[in-house]
């Protein structure tokens, strides 16, 4: 009978190694799923009560953990919460976390992998964990001016350094106070949770990255980086009818400004935004120009580097009075408040996009540099030349053109006004998209619900006046 | 180094005597007691900065309670194998320990660890009543049939209306006033004896006779009739009380056993064919086992149904590597973690090394009643030993392998660590038996019939210190 012993011997070993094999895998495969689960209580019980890092804007914190006596042992707090929530997000217990609370959450939380050396050693010594710090990109003046100059008004506003892509300045209004959210007393943040939920303008959604709007005639900055990129000089001269009538239909698109002519130069229709015109550059060059400018910019993917963002849309495949409209920024095409500043800092930086960013650094407990963010190349959107040309339409629109409430003494600046039409019953959007240099820096401003005229000069004279204001604050 | 006590070309009058290693019995056996007891103040440091007050009374009493159980083998059993106690003493006490670790959980604290100390005891006063009782392991030979129908009977017995209850979906327990009772742990015993029996009885008839297929044995129709029984009392308690674990374990131990008896491959491969026929059935038509066999499989697609097993997720994926220390984890979050759950806690707070350590141990368990299976000379023994071994390392694999989820989960204990006292118990005894016969294996006894099988001399040659006396 040894021998048949012998062979179940070898499969009770089996089954043992099964068992080994199996526990082994684990913690190899399958455990940092489910540690990163929300729905995990254990790891949320923990971290929740966690001495979390900060969050800094310059070295001033946004957030941060306070020691707390109640079951958690800390709490986290939220400076001038509602300004800089779009950034920060909320951290909550029930309802998760969002902004850099979530996308930075396991180097807040100090479970990340670079901070492997600096939890080994507070294990060995005993001492008690403690997050990284968020160093942001933003620059405090500018986000404080622009959450000012919006007023109450709904809408966002994002600021750009060209150069580099850093977030300055991320504003979106109506906002929340994400102290409500965090809230250790968690009846307290259901309440809070419920009725922002319930509120009007939904204060919760960040206007200025994750939500998409038509950006109407700011469009007209691809649309012309398009046309330059395909032959076209500033100088060009371009057919604009009072009204165009689309082909194909009996549909017609009427100019609602003068634009100075039936045939009129590039510059000339841009800084009166001339929509039969641009309408017409669209249907010369073709819905697939107009989409490869566009993804050129970014169009169709999440632009932000280390935060969450919507991708801004260009249609399909528009039929030719759809191109026309997109075109000119109407129809389907849809984007951020973000992917229009990048627009506006790929033509300011020579044709070269670069990749927004918020974050500049992150800082274990003892200052020590765990990551750093280096600024990234999106792509080539146009030529040097060819931006340069564009540079010059924009700043025509601020000295001469729709965008005039736009200007600051003594710095070159320049831009494309936009208002977009969603539904007739529903009052327009204003845009307004452009640069200054020194400080350098490009801006989106987007106003989401005010009762003005359907123009852009209407919508030049709401929008500019904040983008004004955000390059003062940074002069 | 090549002696044995039947020689293979050895004098008639040669004897063997196996080194009784009493003292290192003794001496492992404070090393295991340390282990649980070292758990249990570790609890108290973490969780609260100090030892308990009552560690003097804790470590008399473990230790104590150890010790009675090494004086009875050193009186009933010199010749015992001295590995097996101090394992089953290290994973009672890791249990004890758990169990007294998640009692602290709920205000006011549970106190089930020590109602745990005192099955613990009554296990071991079994334990050592069994030691005095069984001189000889071939007095449990004789009936097999009787005992045969006492182990079905005791396997159904949660189908009897009002007595059998059911938890968790399966109908596996009995109740009987305040006591709770698994009878398939007490079946496991008297199966495994009733099998031997009865195996050692009709090996030669189950595998001499038959026509050969396909480079198989075949047995005869009609030989074929105790695995049919079996098979349909492992479906009944599949079908009625809906325990797959169960059915599983009872079916595999009696293929098994078969296998050993026969010598025979064909009974595996039939056996394997029918098993796999009777959880395919299981789960085509009985709701549990496809429930359960969802749960193991795409556990988050049913939050809610499957709670406990992804609560055991959570809690090992929590504890990682090294787990977070004992008394610093959770457990209390997975319902059951003080039974059906223990080792999902073991994982969660002394890590995966922790419960490969565990794993570990019961692998030597099993190992050492195998080995004393090719150490006894007496098929009815070998047979026992070998089933008895074999049913303990399918429990753990099933119940292991449910919670970490290399398989469905199914209600079975895992030995000397889940709260219960009626696996407890009987899992004393089962060790008991195994010493017992481990002590007539090595015992000095003048060689009987000669014995010519060459494994057999392997196996002995290289078991430690055998020393020839003239």
């Amino acid at each position: 009978m040894n021998r048949p012993i012998r062979k179940v011997a070898v499969l009770a070993a089996l089954l043992f190694f099964a068992l080994l094999a199996n526990i082994t895998y684990f913690p190899l495969f399958r455990a940092d799923a489910l540690v990163n689960d929300p729905a995990n209580r254990r790891v949320r019980d923990a971290q929740f009560a966690q001495d979390r890092g900060a969050i800094l804007v310059g070295s001033t914190p946004i957030a941060s953990s306070v020691p707390d006596k109640g079951v958690f042992a800390y709490q986290r707090v939220y400076a001038d919460g509602p300004m800089w929530a779009p950034v920060t997000g909320y951290y909550s217990y029930e309802f998760g976390r969002t902004g850099l609370e979530q996308n930075y959450n396991a180097e807040l939380a100090g479970t990340s992998d670079s901070q492997f050396l600096t939890r080994l050693m507070d294990t060995l010594s005993g001492r008690h964990r403690q997050g990284a710090t968020v160093i942001t990109t933003l620059n405090a003046k500018a986000q404080k001016a622009a959450w000012d100059a919006l007023g109450s008004m709904q809408g966002a506003v994002v600021a750009l350094n060209y150069r580099t892509g850093a977030v300055l300045a991320m504003v979106s209004k109506p906002s929340y106070d994400p102290n409500r959210l965090a809230s250790v007393d968690l009846t307290k943040a259901s309440d809070a949770w419920t009725s922002l939920n319930d509120a009007t303008g939904s204060p919760m959604s960040n206007r200025a990255t994750q939500e998409i709007y038509p950006p109407g005639s700011t469009f007209k900055l691809v649309t012309a980086a398009a046309a330059l990129e395909n032959g076209m000089s500033p100088e060009t001269q371009v057919d604009a009818p009072v009204r165009l009538k689309l082909p194909g239909t009996n549909t017609y698109l009427p100019n609602e400004v003068n634009c100075g002519g039936t045939r009129i130069s590039l510059i000339q229709a841009f800084a009166v935004s001339c929509n039969t015109a641009y309408a017409n550059v669209g249907l010369g060059l073709g819905a697939d120009k107009l989409r490869a400018q566009a993804d050129a910019f970014g169009f169709g993917k999440p632009l932000g580097l280390g935060f969450t963002s919507a991708a801004s849309h260009f249609p399909v495949s528009p039929n030719e009075p759809e191109t026309a409209m997109s075109a000119i920024g109407q129809y389907d095409v849809a984007a951020s408040p973000l992917q229009m500043a990048v627009v506006a800092a790929g033509i300011a930086n020579d044709g070269v996009v670069m990749q927004p960013y918020l974050v500049q650094e992150v800082r274990s407990p003892s200052l020590q540099v765990l990551e750093s963010t280096t600024p990234k190349k999106l792509s080539q959107a146009m030529t040097a030349q060819h931006a340069q040309e564009e540079q010059r339409m924009m700043q025509a629109v601020v000295t001469s053109g729709t965008g005039t409430k736009a200007q600051v003494p003594g710095v070159t600046i320049g831009g494309k006004t936009g208002t977009a039409q969603t539904i007739p019953s529903r009052p327009p959007y204003a845009w307004f998209v452009g640069y200054a240099q020194q400080p350098d820096v490009a801006i989106a401003v987007f106003i989401e619900s005010v009762n003005i005229p359907r123009n852009d000069i209407a919508g030049g004279a709401l929008a500019g006046p904040v983008f004004a204001a955000v390059v003062k604050a940074l002069q | 180094m090549t002696a044995s006590r039947a020689g293979v070309g050895a004098p008639d009058d040669t004897v063997v005597v196996y080194r009784k290693r009493r003292n290192v019995e003794l001496f492992m056996d404070l090393v295991a007691v340390s282990i649980g007891l070292g758990g249990w103040a570790l609890i108290g440091l973490d969780q609260n900065g100090t030892i308990p007050g009552d560690w003097p009374w804790v470590v008399g009493l473990w230790t104590g309670m150890a010790l009675a159980v090494h004086i009875a083998i050193r009186i009933r059993l010199p010749y015992a194998d001295p590995l097996l106690l101090p394992l089953v003493l290290t994973v009672n006490g890791l249990g004890l320990a758990m169990i007294h670790r998640i009692d602290l959980i709920p205000d006011p604290v549970f106190h089930d660890a020590t109602t745990q100390l005192v099955w613990t005891g009554l296990g071991m006063a079994l334990f050592i009543a069994t030691l005095f009782v069984l001189n000889d392991p071939r007095e449990l030979q004789r009936f097999p049939y009787l005992l045969f129908l006492a182990g079905l009977a005791l396997l159904l017995l949660p189908l009897v209306p009002g007595l059998g209850t059911t938890s968790g979906g399966s109908t596996i327990w009995i109740h009987l006033g305040p006591f709770s009772f698994q009878p398939a742990e007490a079946a496991k015993v008297v199966l495994t004896i009733a099998f031997a029996g009865y195996l050692v009885d009709h090996s030669e008839v189950l595998s001499k006779v038959g026509r050969r297929v396909l480079g198989l044995q075949l047995p005869r129709v009609r030989d074929l009739g105790p695995i049919v029984v079996m098979w349909l009392a492992s479906l009944a308690v599949l079908v009625f009380e809906n325990d797959l674990g169960t059915s599983m374990l009872f079916f595999g131990l009696f293929v098994m056993m078969l296998y050993v008896a026969t010598e025979l491959p064909v009974w595996p491969v039939l056996g394997a064919l029918l098993m796999t026929l009777g959880a395919w059935a299981g789960y085509a038509f009985t709701y549990h086992v496809k429930v359960r066999v969802d749960a193991w499989l795409h556990p988050f697609n049913n939050v809610d149904q499957n709670y406990q097993i992804i609560q055991a997720e959570y809690g090992l994926a929590w504890g990682g590597l090294t787990g977070r220390g004992w008394g610093l984890g959770r457990p209390g979050l997975t319902p059951l973690a003080k039974s059906d759950f223990i080792s999902a806690a073991i994982g969660e707070e002394l890590g995966v090394i922790g419960l490969m350590a565990v794993v570990m141990l019961y692998a030597l368990i099993v190992s050492r009643g195998l080995r004393i299976s090719l150490t006894t000379d007496d098929p009815f023994e070998k047979l026992l030993a070998a089933g008895l071994s074999f049913v303990f390392a399918l429990q753990v694999f099933a119940i292991i392998g449910g919670v970490t989820r290399l398989l469905p989960l199914t209600g079975l204990t895992t030995p000397f660590m889940s709260q219960g006292g009626s696996s407890m118990v009987i899992n004393w005894m089962i060790i008991a038996i195994l010493l017992v016969v481990s002590h007539q294996a090595r015992r000095p006894r003048r060689p009987e019939a000669p014995v010519t099988q060459r494994g057999f001399v392997a196996d002995f040659a290289s078991d430690d210190t055998a020393v020839i006396l003239p």
